[in-house]
């Protein structure tokens, strides 16, 4: 791609991350959350691999971290889910972490930490399924 | 029993997300994670057998208690027969994966194998465990995309093609169930089965019940491969590694598709005669068609993939003389022992059939073909691959004193008694035409002349495929104790009486 693309790519790339993080934190106070906000995330990722090309990056090493990283989060899930089995009423899925005032950032227990671990879950897997057709695709010219 | 119900979700769920994370570092983590979690759930499934005790019981995920009466949370529903059909997933899961450690050693990436398979048996207990329509879609979901994967595990040309038959058939089921759904929340304003009964039956809208129940019978045929809806089977379960083959063949057909339709049809909807007669029928020509198609073929897992679907025939066709009898409200006492013998045998089938398959795989492991007309003489080469599937062929046959003989005969007394005499004797041929295929296959694969120059390479498999082998051969011949009576009112008989007793799931799940 141009000089042009690329600048205008690294100026936008940030934003629309920090949107992204944005649309998570505020998930259970204003419409969106984990799923729509990781999606916006992995968009920056890719805006910046589209501008700059795969052959910038090592494609396979950047797929082992999605993935990582991936099932770390969607594990972080599934424990927080346990944890409420173990702590407070004893239940799956249980809202064990104190309510708060409605309307305030830090509130509603644990739904904000579903929405950030299924955020990092949602950026990550859109991040790798993009990353493997790149992949394949590099694989099928070879 | 009660606060151990989620972990039979959670547990698979877990096991298949840490088997990715630890097969980054050490190669052979997915292997002993999967057995783990797998002999864990096989242990809490026989636990949780043994303790119900006619008991149903409900776990509300996240404490979310009834507004008003109104179910508003999600159930999960703990009751006989899921505990029976979660022993069939967890135990035959348990003994394909055993069987996998060898077997798949074959291929690459073994950890991604572990992964999906953890995934699959996650999806299976969830339907089976699921009090509401639209998990039980979630869990189909997510058993179906991680069976089309496991079919494709081999990436050869002919997995890649039956896997992609499957994918469109079962996205077609998935989107005719979603679809039957949708109109059912657009009536009754609920998805929980329990409120759906309730709300749907004091005055159901005729056109309306009926287009559901066919939605929802189609989507399920084709997930439990019903004749006209079996296409996509033979393919699959022919063409996929053969632990996967037992485990789709033996379980996901009857977690996926019977279960749920049994389910449904008993706990959900007011049985109808015209549904119950279309029923019967389906598992009529199930039974008869499939086993013809069956007969002709020489290749050993296309073989056994039709007469999956002629055995899950009788099973759908005692449930369907069952349903009628209910429906006419005569002869109660007859309508139970023929769904107790559809049940009995949906069992013994997964013993069987898983067996069947693993004996395939065994045979394809040494001889490299899955040719009838390639192989003989390997009785005296692979004694104990021979004699277990001796021991299937003539329980699938329905030879006593293996466990397929009681089914069987149950099933064709409840027949008789119930007057349908051409449906028992249409059992019967097709139990006759089984046995006749079925030494065809024992004669070509395991007594004809040997093939000439290479009994040299040919031995016994490894232990742990014999090991899980032996166990499921064993397990065919003490499943037919659940024929004594002392031992099915123990098992069977609270499974049916929740099916059958109108009031008992709905009462009991909605508290009144």
């Amino acid at each position: 791609m141009t000089l042009i693309v690329k600048k205008t790519t690294q100026l936008l790339a940030g934003i629309v991350f920090l949107y992204g993080i944005y649309v998570i934190l505020h998930g259970h106070l204003t419409p969106g959350g984990g799923f729509a906000g990781g999606v916006i995330i992995a968009g920056s990722f890719i805006l910046l691999i589209l501008a700059f090309g795969s052959e910038f990056m090592n494609l396979t090493r950047e797929e082992t971290g999605t993935t990582l990283t991936e099932n770390l989060a969607i594990l972080a899930v599934l424990l927080i889910a346990l944890a409420g089995m173990i702590v407070g009423a004893r239940i799956f899925f249980d809202n064990w972490l104190p309510a708060g005032k409605v309307g305030e950032l830090v509130s509603a227990g644990v739904i904000p930490l579903y929405n950030i671990f299924v955020g990092i879950e949602v950026a990550a897997s859109i991040l790798t399924i993009f990353l493997a057709l790149v992949i394949f695709k590099e694989e099928i010219t070879k | 029993m009660n606060p151990l119900i989620p972990l039979f979700i959670a547990v698979p769920l877990a096991g298949a997300f840490l088997t990715i994370i630890l097969g980054r570092f050490l190669r052979d983590a997915g292997r002993y994670t999967g057995l783990l979690v797998l002999l864990c759930l096989a242990a809490v499934s026989i636990f949780a057998a043994a303790t119900i005790n006619g008991e149903v019981l409900a776990y509300k995920v996240g404490g979310w208690e009834p507004v008003n009466g109104i179910p508003i949370g999600i159930y999960m529903v703990m009751d006989n027969f899921t505990a029976l059909v979660l022993c069939i997933i967890n135990i035959v899961g348990f003994l394909a994966l055993i069987y996998s450690v060898t077997y798949i050693s074959q291929y690459t990436s073994e950890n991604y194998f572990y992964s999906l398979f953890c995934l699959m048996v996650a999806g299976m207990n969830g339907v089976v465990l699921s009090g509401d329509l639209f998990n039980i879609f979630v869990f189909l979901e997510i058993a179906s995309i991680a069976s089309y994967a496991l079919v494709a595990f081999g990436v050869e040309r002919e997995q890649l093609e039956a896997t992609f038959k499957y994918q469109v058939l079962g996205g077609l089921a998935s989107l005719l169930i979603l679809f039957g759904i949708g109109l059912i929340y657009w009536k009754a304003k609920t998805l929980n089965i329990a409120d759906i009964k309730i709300a749907m039956g004091s005055n159901p809208d005729k056109i309306h019940y009926t287009v559901i129940q066919l939605l929802l019978l189609s989507g399920f045929g084709l997930k439990a491969a019903v004749i006209p809806f079996h296409a996509w089977l033979p393919d699959a379960h022919s063409s996929a590694p053969s632990p996967i083959s037992a485990m789709l063949s033996g379980v996901l057909i009857k977690a996926a598709g019977i279960y749920v339709l049994i389910r449904i049809f008993f706990n959900m909807f007011i049985i109808s005669s015209e549904i119950a007669v279309l029923i019967t029928t389906l598992g009529a020509l199930s039974m008869v068609i499939g086993v013809f198609l069956a007969i002709g073929q020489w290749d050993i897992k296309r073989l056994l993939a039709y007469h999956s679907i002629s055995q899950m025939g009788y099973v759908i066709l005692s449930v369907g003389i069952g349903m009628i009898l209910l429906a006419r409200g005569t002869k109660p006492e007859v309508a139970t022992l023929a769904i107790s013998g559809g049940i009995f045998h949906l069992i013994n089938h997964a013993a069987f059939k898983s067996l069947l398959f693993l004996n395939a795989g065994a045979i394809e492991y040494r001889t490299g073909t899955r040719n009838l007309k390639e192989m003989g003489g390997l009785s005296g080469l692979m004694p104990a691959t021979s004699s277990t599937s001796f021991i299937a062929s003539m329980s699938i046959s329905g030879i006593p004193p293996f466990n397929g003989f009681f089914s069987k005969l149950i099933i064709i007394i409840a027949a008789i008694l119930g007057k349908f005499y051409l449906l028992a004797l249409i059992a019967v041929i097709v139990s006759i035409i089984t046995l006749a295929s079925f030494l065809k296959f024992q004669r070509y694969a395991f007594y004809n002349k040997a093939v000439v120059g290479r009994e040299q390479e040919i031995r016994e498999v490894p232990f742990p495929m014999v090991f899980s082998m032996v166990i499921l051969g064993l397990l065919c011949v003490l499943l037919s104790l659940l024929a004594i009576p002392q031992i099915r009112d123990m098992f069977l008989t609270p499974a049916i009486k929740v099916l059958t007793d109108p009031q008992l799931y709905t009462s009991t799940i909605l508290g009144m």
